[in-house]
């Protein structure tokens, strides 16, 4: 199965790095453009005569029952329910690299001078140094990392309790939303709930080594319980929020809450 | 039955509904529904294969990724909350025993045997023959597969039991994918049963 699995894997993501240089050369409103064009030759002609034919309002349609989805995700999801984790010797070796780039233009993020931005809903909004976030409590997970595409990979993540880094900064707990900025341009958001998740932490170390540049160093939001477009890298900001902040891929058509 | 017998019930079996309004319904909603799933399901299997092929992007729904998954997890509402009518209504008006009870092994085979020398007639609509009874009960043991292997790619962490039922995430994409491949393989059988007696076609339509 490992080995089975290592050669599709390898496929995958020189698939997934040609999608993702397609994302990249594609501006957003040319993929929707896509996405309209896909709908139409997608073989819909069995629905001539409806409205749902008109692709404008198929891609409307289509988008309020993902936000639907987002709703019916968060009653089904349990605050106390835990992934699966695994033993070490299980782990993905490589873990793969994704992201919407190659792994060339993964960005360079300074340790030093690095100062992580906390703002919105909170009581102390100041900026964390590494340093600071290393001394706090540590916790490790060897966690399965569930990509949209299909593919999966377990790997091994160490960090800080997420629900006691926003409880240290005196976040708004019954705000709806948490956002991140990162290093590569890519910004995201979670629900409060998933923010509270035992299992989600702000990883700060891969397979026990100081996160490297390509799995998202300074640092990533660690989400078992979420595909991983929902796990941001290369934080430089979260931000405590009620206003939907939306999302790189979300934006585009993914489902915002994209949990497991 | 005997000749004379089916003589005169003749003018009363042409009023007979061979299908309830209920489930013809049921029947090209899921038709729908499940044209929507698979073909916007080769595009999601599109982005990361389990086997050493892709689909053809032409004969795909979605566009891209992002719209297929918003296809297929729009039309998953369509096929479950159908798919739960059909069932509901198959208990609760017999249907489920007048139809496809008794489905004997033995029946099978001579039905089957019958079937490939064309000695098996079609003349009463509302009989099915047990190969018949096979192939729509295994179509819905496919489509259930379909719904709970979707359940454990959707949501692994939520539904632990059905999670280890499936032998976990991995193993719970291949059976999706198997169970998909034993439904496109009965719609094709189906339709070319159809097109071989098309009055079962008028039946599911007009409903004799």
């Amino acid at each position: 199965m490992n080995t089975n699995r290592s050669g599709t894997q390898l496929t995958s993501r020189d698939r997934h790095e040609l999608l993702k240089e397609a994302g990249r050369l594609l501006p957003a409103p040319a993929r929707r453009l896509f996405l309209r064009r896909g709908v139409t030759v997608g073989g819909l002609a069995m629905l001539t005569g409806c409205s749902v034919t008109d692709s404008k309002s198929a891609e409307s349609v289509l988008m309020s029952i993902s936000r639907l989805n987002d709703r019916v995700q968060a009653w089904l999801f349990d605050p106390s329910r835990l992934a699966p984790t695994y033993p070490e010797s299980m782990i993905t070796r490589p873990f793969p690299f994704n992201a919407f780039y190659g792994i060339e233009d993964a960005p360079s993020v300074e340790a030093a001078g690095f100062r992580l931005r906390v703002g919105g809903l909170v009581r102390q909004s100041q900026s964390w140094t590494l340093e600071q976030l290393a001394a706090l409590p540590q916790q490790e997970q060897v966690t399965r990392h569930i990509c949209v595409e299909g593919w999966s990979a377990i790997g091994k993540w160490g960090g800080v309790s997420f629900a006691h880094f926003l409880n240290l900064v005196g976040a708004d707990l019954s705000a709806k939303y948490v956002g991140f900025n990162c290093a590569d341009n890519y910004f995201n958001s979670i629900d409060m709930p998933t923010a509270l998740h035992p299992q989600t932490i702000l990883a700060l170390t891969y397979d026990g080594r100081t996160l490297p540049r390509q799995y998202g160093f300074p640092m990533k939001l660690r989400m078992p319980t979420k595909l991983g477009y929902k796990n941001p890298k290369h934080i430089l900001e979260i931000f405590v929020t009620n206003n939907y902040p939306g999302g790189y891929w979300e934006d585009q058509g993914y489902n915002w809450f994209g949990g497991s | 039955m005997n000749s004379a017998a089916a003589a005169s019930t003749r003018p009363m079996r042409t009023r007979t509904v061979v299908q309830p309004g209920w489930v013809r319904v049921t029947h090209w909603v899921n038709a729908l529904a499940a044209i929507l799933m698979v073909l916007s399901g080769w595009r999601i299997y599109n982005a990361s294969p389990i086997f050493a092929f892709r689909f053809p992007s032409s004969i795909t729904l979605g566009g891209w990724l992002g719209g297929a998954l918003q296809w297929h997890f729009a039309a998953m509402w369509l096929l479950a909350v159908n798919g739960l009518v059909y069932l509901l209504l198959n208990i609760l008006t017999g249907r489920v025993r007048q139809r496809f009870w008794p489905l004997s092994p033995r029946q099978f085979i001579a039905d089957f045997t019958a079937a490939l020398r064309g000695h098996l007639s079609h003349d009463d609509l509302a009989h099915y023959n047990a190969v018949q009874k096979a192939a729509y009960v295994g179509a819905t043991v496919l489509l259930v597969l379909l719904v709970l292997s979707g359940l454990v790619i959707w949501k692994s962490v939520q539904f632990p039991l059905l999670r280890e039922l499936m032998g976990g995430f991995d193993s719970a994409r291949v059976v999706h994918f198997l169970a998909m491949s034993g439904l496109v393989v009965f719609f094709v059988v189906h339709v070319t049963m159809v097109a071989l007696v098309p009055k079962t076609l008028w039946a599911m339509i007009r409903g004799r």
